[in-house]
């Protein structure tokens, strides 16, 4: 059966895969936040995943605001880089897993988690970030297959935390009731404070970063009980991405480990933390 | 914006009712992803808002490059940057645009930690 064996939070700012694509991991800007990062890095290399389940939202790229999906999952067999406008990001096609999306999807459609369906999809930096903080030398291909799980967090309604760590326990339980041996690592991207438009630009709430990060591993369910409105005013309007590191934290069992934390300001406008955990199972 | 979307000081709740308000802006805006259409617009700005169907007023924002006034008018941060970047200008330098600063000042505060709203 297929087991998650561990989850990654992370902010996915582009500019930070831009630091990557164009070599300034060392500038004095930008080095705190990747040193931050080299221990998660080298402890996720060591566990390599058949599969990745990276939890992100698109960024006005793939999908326009014609229709606009609360929660969708990929089931497609490959994912190519979208061009956001200035050139697709230099990282390789992301390759899918469509028979464990095809699973996931009727899964989650039993637990009354009702998955809009996506056979083709471009995937901007939302996941690409996300994949190069796991991982930032590639090669030719990614270390593992991705199944994208898309979630609306820039149109009110969003879904409420609450809801976003119930997906992410059904998921979890999906996961876990794929008949064959696949190692499944489960992202969840986004976060953590910031406001890019309005009086409030430049919002950075500190305080309560600190909080999400000591809470997403032992309190979820006091960050689920956070209303939208709470994630719009202590984390930005754009902050409310946090709500997905609870699907991420749904898809893990209650006994894990933390491996790595580490917490930056700023990277451009936002403020960035990844935590990493091991999930030591049920 | 709808009666039941929170309401924030200082801040955009981007909701459904905004976004079909702001809908030709976001969708103009949204079309300059693509290179040839950044091509079309740049050779002439005003027929490029007529064919999208901006309203006056979303249409005088857009031309004088009026970002607030854009962000009023129903406009979404993540459409409304792709025309700043054809402008080449930074998510900071909306920034600054929005609280009044320079580009570097509100890169400044954000390097100082970030800007603290009790």
């Amino acid at each position: 059966m297929a087991e998650v064996i561990w989850g990654l939070a992370t902010s996915h700012v582009p500019s930070i895969g831009a630091a990557m694509d164009h070599g300034k991991t060392e500038d004095p800007y930008w080095r705190p936040l990747f040193d931050g990062y080299a221990p998660a890095r080298a402890w996720m290399a060591r566990h390599t995943p058949d599969v990745a389940v990276v939890i992100y939202n698109d960024h006005a790229n793939a999908l326009d605001m014609s229709v606009t999906p609360t929660f969708a999952l990929g089931t497609a067999p490959s994912y190519r880089v979208a061009d956001e406008g200035w050139g697709s990001r230099p990282v390789p096609v992301v390759t899918g897993a469509p028979e464990f999306s095809d699973h996931l999807v009727g899964s989650l459609v039993d637990a009354s988690f009702d998955m809009t369906v996506y056979q083709e999809l471009d995937v901007d930096h939302g996941l690409t970030v996300p994949l190069s903080v796991y991982c930032p030398d590639p090669g030719e291909s990614w270390p593992c297959a991705v199944v994208p799980l898309l979630v609306n967090v820039i149109q009110y309604p969003q879904p409420t935390a609450a809801r976003c760590l119930a997906l992410g326990r059904a998921l979890g339980e999906a996961i876990r009731s794929f008949p064959e041996d696949l190692k499944v690592a489960v992202f969840g991207t986004g976060g953590m404070s910031h406001q890019l438009a309005g009086a409030r630009a430049g919002l950075i709430n500190q305080d309560f970063d600190r909080m999400y990060l000591d809470a997403i591993e032992h309190a979820p369910e006091k960050l689920a009980a956070l209303t939208r409105e709470e994630y719009i005013r202590e984390a930005g309007s754009e902050g409310i991405e946090l709500i997905m590191w609870l699907i991420m934290r749904g898809a893990l069992g209650p006994r894990i480990r933390r491996v790595h934390e580490t917490y930056h300001v700023p990277a451009s406008n936002t403020a960035a933390g990844m935590v990493l955990f091991e999930n030591l199972g049920r | 914006m709808s009666s039941s979307t929170p309401q924030v000081p200082g801040t955009y709740v981007f909701d459904a009712a905004e976004s079909r308000r702001g809908r030709a802006l976001n969708r103009l805006c949204g079309s300059l992803k693509d290179a040839e259409n950044r091509e079309r617009f740049k050779a002439d700005e005003a027929a490029y808002c007529d064919v999208y169907g901006l309203d006056a007023q979303q249409r005088d924002a857009v031309l004088s490059r009026d970002w607030t006034r854009m962000m009023d008018l129903g406009g979404s941060i993540f459409y409304v940057f792709k025309l700043a970047m054809v402008d080449e200008k930074s998510m900071q330098y909306l920034g600054g645009v929005f609280t009044g600063m320079t580009t570097e000042e509100f890169a400044e505060a954000l390097r100082a930690g970030g800007r603290s709203f009790g």
